[in-house]
């Protein structure tokens, strides 16, 4: 009987070999610009959190009074724009692939858990501000809050605390859930194409 | 197995476990790598090309300064236990102005008061009695505090509507005639000074500890008045435009919530009019999250790809290169094959 450190080794490898965790092929059917999206919104995820881990290396009130600050600001506002942008494409795209075939229907939930966190991840940032958008978020939301008893733990006038969600607590749940999708993928593969005898039949059946 | 028309659920999700067709190479370190930097590089452009929004926020001084009658309007009523701070209930205080539940679900209730907010101690009351120096004020104080919940009522109904007659001056004095206020009338004069000389901001934020970060107090009392509601409808943010999904000036908002927005909109069966406006919306969204993520196992959702084939646009080069779409349909026995399958499993 081996340890638990061999089994999680062994489990590890047996699941996520070095070939399917970085492959150097892929199905020639993987041939389509929708297949960009992905990698783009992980390059949208890797710049939020650089420019983010900037903002929050000088602190919240930096971005007001300095123009180097509001630049990083800047790449941080767009930055999840485009992260949203191409995680919402990216997700028609799998939705019309039917990409939850062939045993994956847990890369297609952690791809929504991931899109579903990125939610309040976004709004703790809006509140955090400190500007009259925030103000504005921050007064209107906390009804929603309230009205379900989420407010008596989460107050989103709480600028510390929400401060704290955004650039720690939320954070680790979009990585921590966007990298276990990542292993998914790479251990289920790309879903095939639906193969045209369905479509074939379905015309012949008319 | 083809039952003469479509495969079943069943049978396309079989059919993806597997694939022993061609591959092409790949670099997925490359990919990555390309993809940040591309978008790394639309970040900065539109950075460079559109900077970021970042309106002042309000402040209580600058409210009073520039609407010196209806920060007396909304301190009135937080004093008299009108505002809707005072009437909101869980988690502030126990009232029941603002109590949502859906159905036999009280969930506000049942969570109880958390950040307690007294409007009348807490925003009228507590910062009056920080002011020094004031040996008529702080008499005028004591003297509301301690009369009758009647006589209190009568000088602060009185005061209200006195206020209709008001007359006042940009980042001074409302005067209002004269009349039966009792020390209602030196109170509000009182804290519109030390609110227009911006001691009210500081003291809605003075906590047992040196630091503070709980803007619950000094945002709640901003929000029953009409600073932050004008500068909102002006940059078309109330949610009647749609609101939080919005934001200042012409930058694109939280775009991800419009369906939560979409609901606020919705006439139908007294939707957006509804006490429990809040509740129901967010236990909609909750539902429809919920559904997204269990889109897999939903039946009918997951079959929409399959009945509307935007695969076939999607894997176009591959059904072409595999010559798949040339062939005439058949169906039963003579069905085509799948495609050529090895299992990926090692």
């Amino acid at each position: 009987m081996s340890s638990w450190t061999v089994r999680v080794r062994e489990f590890g490898l047996r699941n996520l070999p070095p070939e399917r965790l970085l492959p150097d092929s892929q199905p020639a059917y993987m041939a389509s610009a929708i297949y960009l999206f992905g990698a783009l919104t992980i390059g949208a995820l890797v710049t939020i959190i650089a420019s983010g881990t900037i903002l929050a290396l000088k602190g919240p009130a930096w971005w007001h009074v300095q123009s180097i600050g509001h630049f990083f600001n800047s790449i941080h506002l767009w930055s999840v724009e485009l992260f949203f942008f191409f995680m919402v494409i990216h997700l028609w795209g799998k939705f019309w692939m039917a990409a939850w075939r062939g045993g994956r229907a847990r890369v297609w939930m952690t791809g929504a858990v991931a899109f579903v966190i990125a939610i309040p991840t976004a709004f703790t940032g809006y509140v955090s501000q400190q500007n009259f958008d925030s103000q504005w978020i921050a007064t209107q939301g906390k009804d929603g809050m309230n009205s379900l008893g989420v407010g008596s733990f989460f107050n989103v006038l709480n600028v510390g605390q929400m401060y704290s969600y955004h650039i720690f607590l939320f954070p680790v749940l979009v990585i921590g859930i966007v990298s276990l999708h990542i292993l998914l993928v790479r251990r289920h593969g790309i879903v095939p194409p639906i193969p045209l005898a369905d479509s074939v039949a379905d015309a012949a059946a008319k | 197995m083809f039952r003469g028309g479509r495969l079943t659920n069943a049978e396309l999700n079989e059919a993806a476990r597997h694939y022993d067709g061609p591959y092409r190479p790949y670099d997925i370190v490359k990919e990555v790598s390309v993809a940040t930097g591309v978008v790394m590089l639309i970040a900065v452009i539109l950075t460079i090309l559109f900077s970021s929004p970042d309106l002042p926020p309000s402040t209580i001084a600058s409210w009073s300064r520039s609407m010196p009658t209806d920060f007396v309007t909304t301190a009135l009523s937080e004093l008299d236990g009108t505002s809707e701070t005072a009437t909101y209930g869980p988690p502030y205080n126990h009232e029941s102005g603002s109590v949502q539940q859906l159905a036999f679900i009280h969930l506000q209730q049942w969570l109880g008061v958390s950040h307690p907010v007294n409007a009348e101690y807490d925003l009228i009351i507590a910062p009056l009695r920080t002011i020094p120096d004031a040996p008529a004020l702080q008499a005028a104080v004591t003297t509301y505090v301690h009369a009758p919940a009647k006589t209190q009522a009568a000088w602060t109904n009185a005061y209200s509507n006195a206020l209709g007659k008001a007359t006042e001056k940009q980042g001074g004095a409302v005067t209002v005639p004269a009349g039966s206020y009792g020390p209602v009338g030196p109170m509000m004069s009182s804290l519109l000074a030390l609110a227009e000389s911006g001691g009210l901001d500081g003291d809605l934020l003075s906590s047992k500890q040196f630091y503070q970060t709980d803007y619950t107090k000094p945002l709640l009392f901003l929000e029953d008045g009409s600073a932050l509601d004008d500068r909102a409808t002006y940059q078309h943010l109330q949610g009647t435009q749609w609101g939080m999904m919005n934001e200042t000036g012409s930058y694109p908002g939280q775009v991800w919530l419009w369906l939560y927005t979409f609901w606020y909109q919705v006439q139908i069966g007294g939707l957006s009019t509804s006490p429990n406006v809040d509740a129901i919306v967010m236990a909609i969204m909750g539902v429809l999250s919920a559904a997204f993520i269990l889109v897999p196992f939903l039946p009918g959702i997951r079959s929409i790809p399959r009945r509307i084939p935007v695969y076939k646009l999607i894997w176009r080069d591959w059904y072409s290169a595999t010559g798949a779409p040339s062939k005439p349909p058949r169906t039963g026995d003579d069905a085509p094959a799948l495609p050529s399958l090895r299992p990926t499993e090692t």
